[in-house]
């Protein structure tokens, strides 16, 4: 599984965790009913404590994107899709709420960055798929 | 990893060396199953601490309980769970890497030949080299090798990435973490580079100058420090700032030009609610990063 951990910015590498799966799994890298490495795996892929891995699971679990089977492992929930726009929003708006307090902060209005969005998301090259949640 | 035992009780514990406090009325449990991280600067009191635990130390002032016993009492029975490995692990170079596996495991009842062998081969070691004859990094992995194949309940690691590179990192985190994950045991480990122990550790005890600043699950610590900017001026100076947050855990304060950072461990509504009462316009909030919190308190604990 294709996760990469950031530690500079403060965000806890739990809620990374979560975030990446959620995203892998939004993106259709992770597919239904696709079996996620055990905890210990991940633990040891990604050098972190177990327990981390665990929580993460727990709530994408809880969140009803990930399954258990006893016995057999952890897997990717296909209920995940439907929810996975609205998770998809969420993301977005935590991002854009950033934006917009910086903007507010440099004296930009709105409309010059909705207008500097619409530029950037047209220009060729910008292929936002791409880009790390 | 469920388990809730307390593998070691340190109280009050104080140590002088001629005028200096290096451990200065320290306190703290570590739980079975836990990877126990400790981050400071070189002479906060860290080695200090960990001799005590050895039993190397003797403690002059609070008292020290590993597995229940005192390790100055009774160290054969302390040591034969712990695995140590300290920044500079002290091998005799004369021996070979064979000869010091088979010296070592003459010292444990449970010494594990097969896991032994299998680390050797994860680690590339080989066998015939003379311990003078290897890199900083083999000697590590050999440390390694030592600490970990008698299945100690303890694995103990003192500063031990230290000066090494980063492959020889990445194993000293793997075992770590298939010390706890593969075997349920527990894990206390020291080092500056707080990267490395925000990412295995569950709790983080920090210290300064023999003092103990901070000790909580990584969790709570990452959770509950903010950084606040405020607006302001040359009518706000630092100790009203002491005066109007000292109850919602304001660390430190700091001026830059007209604004202020306020660095706090707290309830970020709470904090949020008396800097709007106080009319402190607010620019910015932010969590801290391990790396800020370690600054802004070894700052504090200097008084500023």
């Amino acid at each position: 599984m294709d996760i990469h951990l950031v530690q500079a910015d403060g965000v806890p590498v739990y809620q990374q965790i979560i975030r990446q799966v959620k995203h892998l799994i939004s993106s259709n890298r992770l597919k239904v009913d696709q079996e996620l490495p055990a905890i210990r795996v991940l633990a040891e892929q990604l050098l972190v404590n177990p327990n981390t891995v665990a929580r993460a699971y727990r709530e994408l679990e809880v969140a009803n994107w990930i399954y258990k089977r006893r016995g057999a492992g952890t897997f990717v929930s296909g209920e995940a899709s439907p929810l996975s726009k609205l998770e998809q929003n969420k993301i977005i708006d935590e991002k854009l709420s950033a934006l917009i307090t910086e903007a507010r902060q440099m004296n930009i209005p709105t409309e010059r960055l909705v207008e500097r969005l619409n530029q950037l998301s047209q220009s060729a090259n910008y292929t936002a798929q791409d880009q790390e949640v | 990893m469920q388990d809730t035992n307390t593998i070691i009780q340190v109280n009050q514990l104080s140590r002088q060396f001629g005028e200096q406090a290096a451990l200065d009325n320290i306190s703290f449990k570590v739980k079975a199953g836990q990877i126990f991280g400790i981050v400071g600067e070189n002479g906060a009191g860290k080695t200090t601490l960990i001799k005590h635990i050895l039993g190397q130390y003797i403690a002059e002032q609070g008292s020290i309980k590993v597995f229940g016993k005192d390790p100055v009492e009774e160290p054969e029975k302390v040591l034969a769970k712990i695995g140590y490995l300290s920044e500079e692990p002290d091998l005799p170079a004369w021996m070979t890497v064979k000869e010091i596996i088979k010296y070592t495991a003459a010292f444990y009842a449970n010494w594990d030949h097969r896991y032994a062998a299998e680390l050797m081969e994860v680690f590339s070691l080989q066998t015939n080299k003379r311990i003078r004859e290897l890199s900083k990094g083999q000697k590590a992995r050999v440390g390694l090798v030592l600490a970990q194949a008698h299945r100690p309940e303890l694995l103990l690691l003192d500063e031990p990435s230290s000066g090494l590179d980063p492959n020889v990192r990445r194993d000293i985190l793997g075992a770590i973490i298939r010390t706890v994950s593969e075997e349920g045991r527990s894990v206390i480990f020291s080092s500056h580079l707080l990267e490395e122990v925000e990412r295995v550790s569950d709790h983080l005890m920090m210290l300064d100058k023999g003092k103990r600043l901070l000790s909580d699950s990584m969790d709570n610590i990452l959770a509950h420090h903010y950084r606040f900017v405020i607006s302001g001026n040359n009518e706000i100076n630092t100790k009203q700032l002491r005066d109007d947050f000292k109850n919602l855990g304001l660390l430190n304060s700091q001026q830059l030009e007209n604004e202020w950072l306020l660095n706090f461990y707290g309830d970020e509504q709470q904090i949020e609610a008396q800097l709007n009462d106080n009319t402190y316009p607010i620019l910015s909030k932010n969590k801290l990063s391990l790396s800020d919190i370690f600054i802004a308190r070894t700052t504090a604990n200097k008084g500023g």
